[in-house]
């Protein structure tokens, strides 16, 4: 469970997000959608502990993320825009120090490799180097290791972005299969993925939330596509029409 | 500290994978071994020359810890100069480059076991290449007799110098995502250190021993000397100590800007 209240970040002259609300409960898979630029990775990078907000409070799983951060840390997967991996490390071993500074105890370690390898189907890869695998298998090692540590919520930022069709289709699968009992934000530009796979949807615009609502109450009088475009509106959103539903 | 060993290991194992460990070590060794040849050659000389003066003062003064293994040990610190911030400009540097650094920035670890395991890392590299470089007074030991006692001395010296300047690399690497700006500003404070007692003898009294105390190279001549002094000791800890402060400084000033 995530709650987010009134956040806010600044930086220098420019508010980046401006009092951003949403809560986001356990087994629910939120949708969290908005123009670039409109906040989307600060305000995730804010949940996870990146960075400090400027104002507001983010609890997650009870914890707040500022009194609390440690325990949010152990608590919290996340796949950020680009998967963090080293160039020279193989998938096991990669997978190994991830699951070593979450805290996964020693003698639990091979099993959460294992578990993880074959959930995100890297068994083909895991003695081959990353700086040597495809954006696709690159995405899926980012998913791997935000779930090494089995957290309670996971955070996922464009988790789909550059993958192609068939890929896309896989991973937006492990997605679902993930949820059950965790608490899910994606961020993504594909109104699709969102209608697909998400229960709740939020979409923030210039740094402020303009709609969250569950996606079967939005999509009842029109498609996702025409919310988005209307709440966005006057945003600059017209640059983003190209990739609506891809 | 089962973090920090995760850490230190990590780091460890991405040096000895990527070619620049291998390059610096060689390189290190190549100087090494040429200015050991060079300076076990011209004492050679220098025993002829005294032979056939027939000349027994100058003989007993003819030593191989002062004219081999002391300028080899102070050849070796200014090789260390260069080659140091080229091992340490990746370990903050990198991470912030390549995303990474979120990765440890979001995990549950303190910032503290983060800068300890990166010292860790790099402290373990730098040891291996001062121990490498124990073959050259080995070859001494075995065929010829310096003082054993000296030379531990100077080797403890030259680690704690490497040390020392470890954790400086880590302070420049911590404060910039570039590991060119990291080196080089590791390099020139490394440098500073290394000449700033030069104007001690013109600069008053206090100035001059102020600019002595706060040389690395006059610690370290010391330690060559054979003189393990707790002053010596205290001044490479605190460089030690001091340096990592404010790496954990800078690199908490990230998390909560």
């Amino acid at each position: 469970m995530i709650e987010v209240r009134n956040l806010s970040k600044r930086y220098g002259d420019l508010l980046a997000i401006d009092q951003v609300s949403f809560t986001a409960q356990k087994g629910e898979i939120v949708g969290f959608l908005g123009p670039n630029g409109a906040g989307k990775t600060t305000t995730m990078r804010i949940i996870t502990g990146f960075l400090p907000a400027t104002k507001g409070t983010v609890k997650v799983e009870g914890f707040d993320i500022f009194d609390d951060a440690h325990e949010v840390r152990k608590r919290i997967g996340y796949l950020p825009e680009n998967p963090p991996l080293y160039a020279d490390m193989t998938v096991t071993s990669y997978l190994e120090f991830v699951g070593r500074i979450k805290g996964v105890t020693r003698a639990a370690l091979p099993e959460a490799v294992d578990v993880a390898v074959e959930r995100c189907g890297l068994t083909a890869v895991t003695r081959r180097v990353l700086g040597h695998l495809s954006k696709g298998f690159r995405q899926r090692v980012g998913l791997a290791q935000a779930l090494i540590h089995q957290p309670d919520v996971l955070v996922l930022d464009e988790p789909t972005i550059g993958l192609d069709p068939r890929q896309i289709r896989e991973i937006r699968h492990l997605i679902r299969e993930l949820a059950g009992q965790r608490t899910v934000i994606l961020s993504t530009h594909i109104l699709q993925e969102v209608v697909q796979i998400c229960q709740k949807v939020v979409i923030i615009s210039d740094g402020r939330v303009v709609v969250e609502d569950q996606i079967e109450h939005l999509t009842r009088e029109m498609p996702l596509e025409e919310v988005f475009m209307r709440h966005i509106s006057g945003s600059g959103g017209a640059v983003e029409i190209g990739e609506v539903g891809a | 500290m089962k973090n920090i060993l995760a850490i230190a290991a990590k780091d460890i194992r991405s040096q000895f994978v990527s070619p620049i460990a291998y390059v610096v070590l060689t390189g290190y060794l190549l100087l090494g071994g040429w200015f050991f040849f060079n300076l076990l050659f011209r004492f050679n000389f220098l025993l002829q020359l005294y032979l056939s003066f027939r000349n027994p003062d100058a003989m007993q003064r003819l030593n191989l810890n002062e004219f081999v293994i002391a300028p080899l040990l102070h050849n070796l610190s200014v090789i260390l100069v260069i080659l140091i911030p080229i091992i340490t400009m990746r370990s903050f540097a990198e991470e912030k480059r390549s995303g990474t650094y979120e990765l440890l920035m979001t995990s549950p670890l303190s910032i503290t076991e983060i800068v300890l395991g990166k010292f860790l890392g790099a402290f373990v590299f730098v040891l291996i290449m001062v121990l490498l470089t124990g073959v050259f007074p080995l070859i001494l030991v075995l065929y010829g007799n310096p003082e054993p006692g000296i030379i531990l001395s100077g080797y403890l010296g030259l680690l704690l110098l490497a040390t020392a300047f470890v954790a400086v690399g880590l302070l420049t690497s911590s404060l910039t995502d570039n590991q060119i700006i990291a080196a080089v500003s590791c390099l020139v404070a490394l440098l500073l250190l290394y000449v700033i007692s030069w104007p001690a003898d013109n600069a008053g009294a206090d100035m001059g021993a102020l600019l002595k105390y706060v040389s690395l190279t006059e610690h370290f001549g010391e330690m060559v000397k054979g003189i393990i002094d707790t002053r010596d000791l205290t001044y490479f800890v605190s460089v030690i100590v001091f340096a990592l402060f404010l790496t954990q400084r800078s690199v908490e000033s990230l998390r909560w800007r």
